[in-house]
């Protein structure tokens, strides 16, 4: 038995969108955005920028800098447009994909790479940038995000939390649960769901029956699918969830409808389960392209302006790649730190052990 | 001095660690109104409110998960998952994040959430609700797991466990609950990774934590009218391990019986066993021997007295190793 998942290229009539794919600004009845000139040509050098950092990651890992990388590709928009809703008060609960949003906020972007690089498994100060470590097992984020939405909750705090989780991710045990508790404790949590078709190899309709936004309401909160290829509408719809939030009016699910434009990770091999005509398609969605249309168009940018944003990029790529073959590996003794928070008498013996057998070398 | 019962005693100390810490939480199934299902939070919801008092609802996972949480913003919950054999759902959060997210930070994030575990079997119960699983999560680094046995150390050892910035998972002896015994509720303990040596004695040192100090302390006491001067030793902590304690009553006893109510294999005794012989191998009169439940699943109940560990079966371990 099949049922219709709607993971296809076919845009379902639910869809919030506010930027069509030929750039192309319509309206949408419940959501709108007034934005400057200024903020949407940012909006774009955000898109342009973070799609540099991932192309240079993954010509990173082609050459054996990156043990792996979780490319972003065709997913800038939901990440930018999401990330620049959030206040600097809200926190985030990524996965392992949202390069988009640590740009957001302010991670630098060879933190990122070194976790994949395997010099850290984290790296960065969560509450320096209100920005929770990539949590690689899938969907146990979730959790974290609402128990950390009780607590603004208890400390009265004007914030909210979002929480990034992918269409698999929604078959896990700890999501359910996350919503469950979210919509019995009525916590100021978004739960942002990219559906990006596929789960690796298994497109969306392994993994549900029904369009991901619907399940909402089986919980008792609103959910809305947008296009999340639509920098304008992920942006106009995320502040919105984000506002009824801090606003003590619960959870809201969104389902960014996008498309995972690469392959899985640097391991995978898309080829193998899908056909290239899918992705084709999806093309002519890119969510960089509609904004550059819709600039251009109404001469709200000129071509000095992509050229610059283009230079940047150049610059940003170049940079991030000579800090990233330049990453010290951490040394020997990193193993033992940092394990427990006061004093652990084992991990001390070993950690001595092993460093006079390693010194033993040395002589 | 106060008279206690262990469940009443870890209730006054969450009560104290309430008290002194705005930020201490207690979570889990059924610990507001009614108290949990063996009364070890009763009335803290009464006096603390629901927001520090929270029933959840009935996911384990999510009762760690959202502690998680909570902890990332600064709170301390203490976490009552209601039975041992119902801590699995919740092994995935424990394991893969609670255990390791501090390491993940390079030590920016500390997560002092307490898991409180009611373990071991005894009391008639149905299956699941008698288990031991404590070696699961003493092989998992990043957590500290100990197991009081006492109500005086119950009531110092929670009161430790939420005021440290790491996991702990704290096992409680569930047929000991209602255990009495006099508690100084101003004493201050000891820390809470010390072994307690609970009977001094010359001849051989019994190791044993959570529900089995008693029975060892039993074992013990019949051992004394055969002539036999055994030493008890309380491990308290599991991970880390007091190996001075430990090694010290090993050298000088020359024997060592481990007993606990997990399967022998690959049980926790395997870690002792094999510590105290490469620590005393020169003192040892006989290996270092495990007393504990076999290699099967927990059984129904009216099987359970035969499969726990009891004072003849520690017993006849000692005889054992007297017989080397």
């Amino acid at each position: 038995m099949t049922a219709d998942a709607s993971h296809g290229v076919d845009t379902p009539p639910e869809l919030v969108q506010l930027l069509t794919p030929e750039g192309e600004r319509v309206e949408h009845p419940d959501y709108d955005i007034e934005l400057t000139e200024e903020e949407v040509r940012s909006l774009y050098r955000d898109l342009v920028l973070v799609r540099r950092i991932d192309l240079e990651a993954v010509a990173l890992q082609r050459q054996g800098e990156l043990g792996l990388w979780a490319s972003l590709l065709g997913q800038e928009a939901a990440q930018i447009g999401s990330g620049r809703a959030l206040t600097d008060a809200d926190m985030v609960f990524p996965t392992y994909r949202e390069h988009g949003v640590a740009w957001c906020r302010d991670v630098d972007p060879v933190k990122l790479l070194g976790l994949f690089r395997g010099v850290s498994n984290g790296g960065w100060d969560p509450a320096e940038h209100n920005f929770h470590l990539y949590t690689i097992v899938i969907g146990s984020q979730t959790l974290h995000a609402v128990g950390y939405a009780m607590g603004l909750q208890r400390d009265g705090a004007e914030a909210a939390t979002m929480v990034y989780f992918g269409d698999g991710a929604t078959s896990q045990g700890d999501v359910n649960e996350a919503f469950i508790w979210a919509s019995v404790t009525n916590a100021p949590v978004v739960f942002f769901c990219q559906n990006n078709q596929w789960a690796i190899s298994e497109p969306l309709e392994r993994q549900s029956r029904i369009p991901l936004y619907k399940r909402a309401s089986g919980f008792g909160f609103p959910g809305v699918r947008v296009d999340g290829n639509d920098v304008l509408a992920c942006l106009a719809v995320t502040r919105q969830a984000l506002r009824n939030a801090r606003e003590g009016q619960g959870p809201t699910l969104i389902e960014a409808f996008t498309y995972r434009m690469g392959a899985h990770t640097t391991s995978d091999d898309p080829s193998r389960y899908r056909l290239a005509d899918e992705l084709e398609a999806w093309k002519l969605k890119d969510p960089i392209e509609r904004v550059k249309a819709y600039l251009f168009k109404n001469r709200l940018a000129d071509q000095e302006f992509f050229e610059k944003v283009d230079a940047e990029a150049d610059a940003l790529g170049k940079d991030v790649r000579g800090r990233c073959l330049t990453l010290p590996d951490p040394p020997p003794e990193a193993i033992f730190q940092n394990v427990y928070a006061g004093p652990h008498a084992l991990i001390d013996e070993e950690r001595e052990q092993f460093l006079t057998y390693l010194a033993g070398f040395e002589r | 001095m106060t008279t206690l019962t262990l469940a009443k005693a870890i209730n006054e100390g969450l009560r104290r660690s309430m008290e002194d810490n705005a930020k201490v939480l207690v979570m889990g199934e059924d610990v507001g109104k009614l108290g949990g299902v063996f009364r070890v939070t009763d009335g803290l919801q009464k006096d603390f409110g629901e927001d520090r008092v929270i029933d959840t609802p009935l996911a384990e996972s999510g009762i760690i998960g959202t502690a998680i949480g909570l902890a990332l913003r600064g709170y301390r919950p203490v976490c009552e998952i209601q039975f041992d054999g119902f801590v699995f759902p919740a092994a995935d959060q424990i394991i893969t994040q609670l255990a390791k997210m501090p390491l993940r930070s390079l030590g920016k994030i500390k997560l002092p959430v307490v898991v409180r575990i009611p373990f071991g079997g005894g009391i008639g119960a149905v299956e699941h609700h008698s288990e031991s699983p404590e070696a699961y999560f003493t092989h998992t680094a990043g957590l500290r797991v100990v197991a009081c046995s006492n109500p005086a150390d119950a009531y110092t050892m929670i009161q430790d466990a939420v005021r440290g910035d790491d996991p702990v998972i704290f096992f409680e002896p569930k047929r000991r609950y209602w255990d009495k015994a006099e508690v100084d509720l101003g004493a201050p303990g000891l820390p809470l990774d010390r072994a307690k040596i609970v009977r001094p004695g010359a001849d051989l040192t019994l190791l044993a934590y959570g529900p089995m100090v008693k029975t060892c302390l039993e074992a013990a006491a019949a051992a004394e009218e055969e002539g036999r001067d055994l030493e008890v030793v309380d491990l308290r902590s599991l991970n880390p391990l007091d190996l001075e304690v430990l090694t010290d009553s090993v050298r000088r006893t020359g024997r060592c019986v481990v007993a606990h109510e997990a399967p022998v294999f690959s049980g926790f005794g395997a870690e002792l066993a094999a510590r105290l012989t490469e620590r005393c191998f020169y003192h040892l009169e006989a290996p270092v021997l495990r007393v504990g439940g076999f290699s099967t699943p927990y059984p129904p109940s009216r099987l359970e007295d035969y499969y726990l560990p009891d004072l003849d079966r520690v017993l006849d371990a000692v005889d054992r190793s007297f017989a080397y």
